[in-house]
């Protein structure tokens, strides 16, 4: 099925304009809120002519400096149809909440535990977040842009850049 | 099957003991801890601590042009780096809405499927040496090792590459590789059959394999498993035929799946044999695309001066 006959049973389900396309930032991204999200999730899994039954991936984003917003894209994938989706969920950056998608899918479970181990992002309703990469003692969001690198670990020194390094 | 641990014990549970495996471990190539939770010889919870094995990769490339993060992707799986340079380099090119040349096209298919070989004959070959079998794991690293001089005959390098680039590809085939490629898949089509001989019919080696960890279809698909391993639980799904990269949809090829034969469907077995038959399908394709190889041309495309993704 192509994106419009897709976004065509969610908005019957859930009303007109409840997911639409901003052809001008992407042609082919979904944009919701969490609370859509999490409304949704269930629904694209357990209809039978969706039938999303493959979460391909989950990529955490941090849209800038001067952005307000982090952001969770999903890459769903239906291995009955083969047709596919990408959904993105943008979050405020004071508190980043998504609700998680963990029991849905399980592959979420270890795909969400990274988003939170290098952005932070909090996944309501995940039954066991903790980081997954990263020690469990690890301060702060290395993939945040505005993370700033430690200067000791364990009061391990750790080496500043060499000078002309970019 | 015989009587299993369950059975014999009946109700009888002992305490529970918590045993560290790994991080340093033989048998877990590669660094990884699993905290297993035993009751006597049953396993009753095993924690994964993966994070061993990270490397920022992210974050280094964070300050890196799109060029720069090619040797990075060769060591997301240092066993299958042309693979993993594909995959960057089609991306790129996709949002750069570069058309690389057609002799590109087919060169990068044949190393893919090259290094696809090789990396098939150290997972049958490793498995065999991880359920007791030797001498299976010397006749794939043989084999193997005929790869890896054709490698680096071709750019030098006999794991990490750096071969395929940004549109295009580091080398031109050097005179002569053609043909010992040819030479290569003559000797190795029939060495297939010495794997089965050896390694895939041997009775030990299905006792140990066959109906152990199945993985059935709904499970595979919702803990995301992926390439050969979803194959052998029987679902013919194939990125390749699927959704064709590159110039795979010109090539006649086959999709092997699990179909339990030795034992149910989505055993180790089965996950191995799909690798086996893979490798035939493997040799077909490479043998389609050096035949249909461009002698002339390029092997890189007209890049601008500095790369980067076009703004939507």
């Amino acid at each position: 099925m192509d994106l419009a006959g897709i976004i065509g049973i969610i908005n019957a389900k859930f009303g007109e304009d409840f997911v639409s396309i901003d052809e001008e930032v992407s042609t082919d991204t979904v944009r919701l809120t969490p609370e859509q999200w999490g409304q949704l999730a269930p629904f694209l899994r357990e209809t039978p002519e969706l039938f999303f039954d493959a979460m391909m991936c989950i990529t955490g984003i941090d849209e800038g400096v001067e952005s307000e917003n982090l952001a969770v894209v999903y890459n769903l994938h239906s291995m009955k149809h083969n047709h596919k989706l990408e959904i993105y969920v943008s979050t405020p950056k004071s508190v980043p909440k998504v609700p998680s998608v963990e029991q849905i899918w399980r592959i979420a479970d270890w795909f969400e535990r990274e988003v939170f181990d290098m952005y932070g992002i909090e996944f309501d309703g995940h039954r066991d977040l903790r980081r997954i990469l990263l020690p469990s003692d690890w301060e702060g969001f290395p993939l945040r842009k505005d993370y700033e690198f430690p200067e000791t670990w364990h009061g391990i020194v750790v080496d500043k850049m060499k000078e002309g390094w970019e | 099957m015989g009587v299993t641990i369950e059975q014999e014990l009946g109700s009888v549970h002992g305490e529970e003991m918590v045993l560290n495996i790994g991080p340093q471990h033989p048998s877990t190539h590669g660094v990884l801890r699993l905290k297993v939770h035993t009751d006597g010889e049953i396993i009753t919870k095993i924690i994964p601590y993966i994070g061993y094995l990270h490397r920022c990769f992210e974050k280094h490339c964070e300050n890196l042009t799109y060029e720069q993060a090619i040797p990075f992707t060769d060591r997301c799986d240092y066993i299958g780096s042309m693979n993993n340079n594909f995959g960057y380099a089609v991306a790129v090119e996709q949002l750069m809405e570069i058309k690389v040349p057609e002799k590109v096209e087919f060169i990068r298919v044949i190393v893919a499927e090259m290094n696809r070989i090789a990396s098939h004959l150290l997972a049958i070959g490793t498995f065999g040496l991880d359920v007791g079998a030797f001498t299976p794991f010397l006749y794939c690293f043989r084999d193997r090792e005929r790869i890896l001089d054709l490698f680096e005959m071709l750019c030098g390098a006999r794991l990490l590459y750096n071969y395929i680039w940004i549109g295009g590809v580091s080398h031109d085939f050097p005179v002569g590789w053609v043909e010992k490629t040819y030479e290569f898949l003559d000797y190795f089509e029939p060495k297939i059959n010495e794997y089965n001989d050896l390694l895939t019919y041997n009775k030990i080696f299905i006792e140990r394999s066959a109906d152990v960890g199945v993985i059935p279809v709904d499970v595979a698909i919702s803990y995301g498993v992926t390439g050969p391993n979803l194959r052998g639980s029987g679902v013919r799904w194939d990125l390749r035929k699927d959704d064709p990269y590159g110039i795979y949809d010109r090539f006649e090829f086959d999709i092997p799946i699990g179909t339990g034969a030795m034992g149910s469907v989505g055993d180790c077995w089965d996950r191995y044999y799909v690798r086996v038959r893979e490798l035939e399908e493997c040799v077909k394709i490479i043998r389609q695309a050096l035949d249909a190889l461009p002698r002339d041309g390029d092997v890189h495309a007209a890049l601008p001066k500095k790369i980067r993704p076009k703004a939507s």
